[in-house]
């Protein structure tokens, strides 16, 4: 940089000019697509403080006079001792439930969440017979979480890998800030789903409410149902083979699959005609220009 | 950030005092500056109950001089009711300074409410012929056991727990809000109003009394206004959805409703289960849990949903 001078910075293309300075002009178009959905790719990865769980070492853990903490204390403990499969009885509601485990593990979770349950997770796979509360799977990283009842607002909101499935119908800004992952809604979504989606699918089987996908950055939504609006800057798009095999391994898998197919989908994905990670800022468009 | 709870009891009375309570107390994380609650027993036709606050809790430190004070203005309420032609049949200082009353009386009672609350420091919480509206500072079991609301039988019930944000921390700043004059109203709010100054002028100029700053009071305003003008209650819940701005969940009881209206955004959490026999919604699904701790159902309404319930 130093070295550099106005007259080489002028030679440059803004490509180049943007890269000497330190700012990116990556082109996000379609790159999600093609590179999170690889058929024979496996996830793999483990933290190197990890612990090694043994998936058949069942424990239950009754969470009735627990306090959050304890709860989650718990499940480290367990997971120390070894255990791969730990049970949660009487969660009731409870908040915070199964925050921030880094590590693999079957946690199953007997009964409903309250707030932000298994949020900021990486790796584990949470199956939950019940409700969960808002901001489900908020910031979770990978791993699987199935649950079988409803959920609440912004589930999986800025999610950024793995799957978050919600078997019933979720309330409002599902996946907003989406990062990446897959959030699959068996029934119907709120007002404001998507919003300002950046990366990652979203599968909603039933209806979407009003402002799908507003000012989304990138990303796919797919609806089965009725959407009630779009969002600003949000644009239907063509359904495409690899949609359609996607789709269809992906509800296959959790049970989710329409009996009429996946053709009835619709896609919603951005239009990018706001402000996109694309462009610069003006006040760094007049440093180059 | 405040957590509400409502539940309605379908045809049958039960121990509603003590359910709100187990609500409100798993809702306490939500708000502990003061709890308050609106229940509603067998109405009974002929008779009022009246509660009212003559001062505020803050108030009992200042000395002597308050103790004096509110003996005159219990006295003149009493007057002034007399005048009215109202009988009292009970009365019961819960507090030094929260009184309530059972009386009959023949005519308006929305008039003798206006004259009632002319003595200064005077504010009536609640009227009506099954309507109990009790709030104090301290959470949902200090208010509880203060009020004896534990063995309190009715239908249904709201409450509210506060966290207060806009407006400071004493009673007549706590929920739920009467819908004065408007017998057996009561409306608990989470949420901010962002027109709150403009619709308070205008329900100023049509005659409304406001005795707070708190802009959940605007919601029980709002509701009398419309219940006086013979709008129906799901017509108002729906109505104000267009008319207030800002992010809100709101629930409203009449003597045998139970309403809630959700704004547009649905910024504003609130869980929802429904049986053949009970409805009950909160903020969380933790105070659901509170009176139900087996395995339930539960939903989210979603924006711009308004919701109705019968006794």
């Amino acid at each position: 940089m130093a070295s550099m001078t106005d007259d080489d910075l002028k030679q440059m293309s803004q490509d180049e000019r943007a890269k000497a300075l330190g700012m990116t002009t990556e082109q996000l178009t379609g790159k999600s697509l093609y590179i999170e959905f690889d058929p024979e790719a496996s996830e793999r990865y483990t933290y190197p403080w990890s612990h090694d769980v043994d998936f058949n070492k069942r424990t239950e853990i009754d969470t009735d006079t627990l306090s959050t903490t304890e709860m989650n204390s718990a499940i480290r403990d367990r997971m120390k001792e070894g255990y791969g499969t730990i049970v949660l009885k009487n969660p009731r509601g409870k908040h915070s439930l199964g925050v921030g485990i880094l590590n693999k593990l079957n946690l199953i979770v007997e009964g409903s969440c309250g707030y932000f349950g298994v949020g900021l997770i990486d790796g584990p796979n949470v199956r939950i017979t019940g409700r969960v509360g808002w901001s489900c799977g908020e910031n979770m990283m990978a791993g699987t979480v199935v649950i079988e009842k409803n959920a609440g607002s912004t589930f999986g909101a800025a999610m950024r890998g793995g799957d978050l499935v919600c078997r019933g119908s979720v309330g409002s800004r599902t996946g907003i800030d989406q990062k990446g992952g897959t959030i699959i809604v068996g029934g119907d979504t709120g007002a404001l789903s998507g919003f300002m989606m950046q990366r990652g699918r979203m599968v909603v089987c039933g209806n979407a409410g009003k402002n799908l996908g507003d000012s989304m950055y990138d990303g796919t939504i797919f609806v089965g149902g009725e959407i009630r609006s779009l969002g600003v800057d949000a644009i239907e798009a063509e359904l495409t083979d690899l949609d359609r095999q996607w789709l269809t391994r992906k509800l296959t898998q959790y049970g989710l699959m329409p009996d009429k197919g996946v053709d009835h989908f619709t896609k919603v994905v951005a239009g990018k005609q706001l402000w996109n990670y694309d462009n610069l800022e003006p006040s760094e468009k007049k440093l180059i220009l | 950030m405040c957590g509400i709870a409502g539940l309605i009891h379908k045809g049958k009375s039960a121990n509603v005092g003590s359910e709100m309570t187990a609500m409100l107390q798993a809702l306490k994380h939500r708000g502990p500056d003061s709890t308050g609650y609106a229940v509603y027993g067998e109405p009974t036709e002929g008779d009022y109950v009246m509660r009212l606050k003559v001062a505020e809790a803050e108030d009992m430190g200042r000395g002597r001089g308050v103790h004096k004070l509110i003996e005159t203005r219990i006295a003149d309420v009493e007057e002034i009711m007399e005048e009215a032609g109202a009988k009292v049949k009970s009365r019961e200082a819960v507090t030094e300074y929260a009184l309530r009353y059972v009386l009959t009386h023949e005519g308006n009672t929305g008039d003798m409410a206006k004259s009632i609350e002319e003595v200064d420091g005077v504010e009536i919480l609640s009227m009506g012929n099954g309507l109990e509206l009790i709030k104090d500072l301290g959470d949902a079991t200090v208010v509880s056991e203060m009020y004896g609301l534990m063995d309190f039988k009715g239908t249904h019930g709201i409450g509210h727990t506060r966290m207060a944000t806009e407006s400071d921390v004493d009673i007549k700043s706590a929920h739920p809000y009467w819908a004065f004059p408007y017998n057996d109203v009561s409306v608990v709010h989470n949420g901010q109003i962002t027109n709150y100054w403009i619709m308070r002028r205008e329900m100023e100029r049509k005659g409304h009394r406001f005795m707070s700053n708190c802009d959940s009071e605007l919601l029980a305003v709002y509701t009398a206004h419309n219940l006086s003008n013979g709008i129906s209650l799901e017509d108002s819940l729906r109505q104000s959805i267009d008319e207030i701005d800002g992010v809100f969940t709101y629930l409203v009881a009449t003597k045998d409703q139970l309403g809630m209206a959700k704004d547009t955004m649905a910024a504003k959490p609130l869980v929802l289960y429904e049986s053949d026999d009970l409805i009950a919604m909160a903020s969380e699904e933790v105070a659901i849990r509170a009176i139900l701790p087996e395995e339930i159902d539960t939903t989210d309404p979603y924006d711009e949903e308004v919701r109705v319930w019968q006794a």
